[in-house]
């Protein structure tokens, strides 16, 4: 019974002449590898080289700063909410006088934590956060020996001043400005 | 000089020259397999990773080595010993360019200048049989015996057809087995007998029959793809040499790379003339002794490194065949056909001359 038109039927003919003497396929192949010779090379030289990542790589995270250095966060927890692995927790704090420059907003977030094991790196913590705060970056995250060293702290996810994280690749594929 | 210093210079500068090459004929496979395949190759170790070699030899020798205690021990070292020494041999009668005078002396550039040249090849050649058998037969192990079998069954069957066709080129050299004479009558006359180029007469334009058979069973001979049936990695685990380790396993690989070299020598000495190229004749005669040896050297040089190169492009373009279909086209196709080759030049020879 014939279900599709793209059955083919097999045939299993007896070679010809020429074929049998297998030195006319064995020529056109030699053609094929020598003209590989002079062809492109795929490789890249990993460590001088590094091939540059898609714009929807989710790699790290990083709590990002405004202008004027100051954190994103409130510590509002709707990351924590998003996260499918319960893989971030926070504390939150109220923000003192005098501390203006270091939070943008009046609670911030004295303790956050992600667990970088559980982490999935869906990419919902940043698409939940209202305040720009959190991103997933194109960096890879270590690896380690010891599984406690994986839970991350403010020292490692908040980025360093004199060392921005460039997220603008992420922004665009999110947010139509 | 007397002649014997001569010698023992020509023979510890062959060595050096037959074991340096098979050295970077390793680093020069890997390169070539890259770029058949668009990728790069060795390149970390010297610039253009041409420490490689180098490298992989002081990891050879730092490996451990590994005896099977079920192994017959001394057969078990003479294997690859046997193997590399016979790859060696060779080497002494192939004619590596026109005679150097030093002192007033000529010295032929030629170890040994026997007249039976090509069966003394053709002989040490299939000693390397029991290189290989030896190795597989000792190590007790069922992959290295197949392999062993593989390879010897395989190199007896293709040694009958490579001796069949250079009978074609012998009866055109007045049936001298001499190496230097088959190289110098291809130096002499004209091609076809009417074009006049000096050092063209290569015998591969009179003899392009036993040229193809000489080249199929020399791969087979090597053991090279697509006849590599003895260390087929992919069902044999490396066949013969399975359970050899560290330098040992070395000796081997290094042998089938000399093996390679001066098979690649052999047959640019049988049918591409050897040291001969065009305009040889001019040349000789307006340059001094000494340069024309070098050149002719150069230039036999430049033949080998082309069928090494063909070697390992052949082995990267196709695939490995079945062992029935290897037997039938060494003993149904290449066999008859070498013969019948022989009938036709010696009718040729007999009716129509030179």
């Amino acid at each position: 019974m014939q279900l599709t038109n793209r059955s083919k039927v097999v045939t299993k003919k007896e070679m010809s002449f020429m074929e049998k003497l297998y030195l006319p396929a064995i020529v056109s192949g030699l053609s094929i590898t020598i003209k590989h010779l002079f062809k492109k090379k795929a490789t890249l030289r990993y460590p001088e080289v590094t091939r540059e990542f898609a714009p929807v790589y989710r790699g790290m995270h990083v709590l990002k700063r405004d202008e004027q250095g100051r954190e994103n966060c409130t510590a509002c927890g709707l990351c924590a909410v998003a996260c499918p692995a319960e893989a971030i927790t926070m504390d939150a704090a109220e923000r003192k006088k005098g501390e203006e420059n270091l939070y943008r907003e009046e609670k911030y977030a004295a303790k956050y934590e992600i667990n970088m094991l559980r982490c999935i790196y869906c990419g919902l913590c940043e698409e939940a956060c209202p305040k720009d705060a959190i991103y997933l970056t194109d960096r890879i995250v270590p690896s380690e020996y010891a599984r406690d060293t994986f839970v991350y702290g403010k020292d490692l996810l908040v980025e360093k001043m004199d060392d921005r994280i460039d997220v603008s690749k992420r922004k665009k594929s999110y947010h139509i400005d | 000089m007397s002649i014997i210093l001569f010698k023992v210079i020509l023979i510890v500068l062959i060595f050096l020259i037959s074991l340096g090459l098979a050295a970077y004929a390793t680093y020069g496979e890997r390169k070539v397999a890259a770029f058949l395949q668009d990728r790069i190759g060795p390149d970390r170790a010297g610039p253009f990773g041409l420490l490689q070699p180098i490298a992989d030899g002081v990891k050879m020798f730092l490996k451990e080595e590994i005896i099977p205690t079920v192994s017959d021990k001394f057969l078990f070292i003479l294997g690859p010993s046997l193997f590399m020494m016979t790859a060696l041999m060779t080497s002494a009668v192939i004619p590596w360019g026109t005679p150097v005078s030093i002192g007033g002396q000529n010295f032929n550039l030629q170890v040994a200048d026997i007249n039976i040249g090509i069966l003394y090849v053709l002989g040490v050649v299939s000693l390397g049989v029991y290189g290989i058998m030896l190795g597989g037969w000792s190590s007790n192990n069922k992959y290295a015996l197949l392999g062993a079998i593989r390879a010897s069954s395989q190199m007896i069957s293709y040694e009958l057809a490579m001796g069949m066709s250079v009978v074609a080129i012998l009866l055109m050299t007045d049936g001298s087995l001499s190496l230097n004479a088959i190289v110098e009558s291809q130096g002499e006359g004209k091609l076809y007998g009417f074009i006049n180029v000096s050092g063209m007469n290569w015998n591969v334009f009179y003899q392009p029959i036993a040229f193809i058979i000489f080249l199929i069973t020399a791969f087979a001979e090597c053991n090279r793809t697509p006849f590599d049936l003895p260390e087929s990695e992919s069902e044999l685990i490396g066949g013969y040499h399975t359970e050899y380790s560290s330098m040992k396993l070395g000796l081997y690989l290094f042998a089938e790379y000399i093996n390679m070299f001066i098979s690649s020598a052999i047959i640019a000495c049988l049918f591409f003339g050897g040291y001969n190229f065009p305009g040889i004749e001019y040349l000789s005669n307006h340059l001094p002794q000494n340069v024309m040896s070098l050149i002719t050297f150069v230039v036999l040089f430049g033949k080998i490194l082309f069928f090494i190169f063909f070697f390992m492009w052949v082995r990267w373009t196709i695939p490995r065949f079945r062992y029935d279909q290897l037997m039938r086209l060494g003993w149904q196709v290449l066999m008859p056909l070498a013969i019948i080759n022989v009938l036709l030049t010696g009718a040729a020879i007999t009716f129509f001359g030179n």
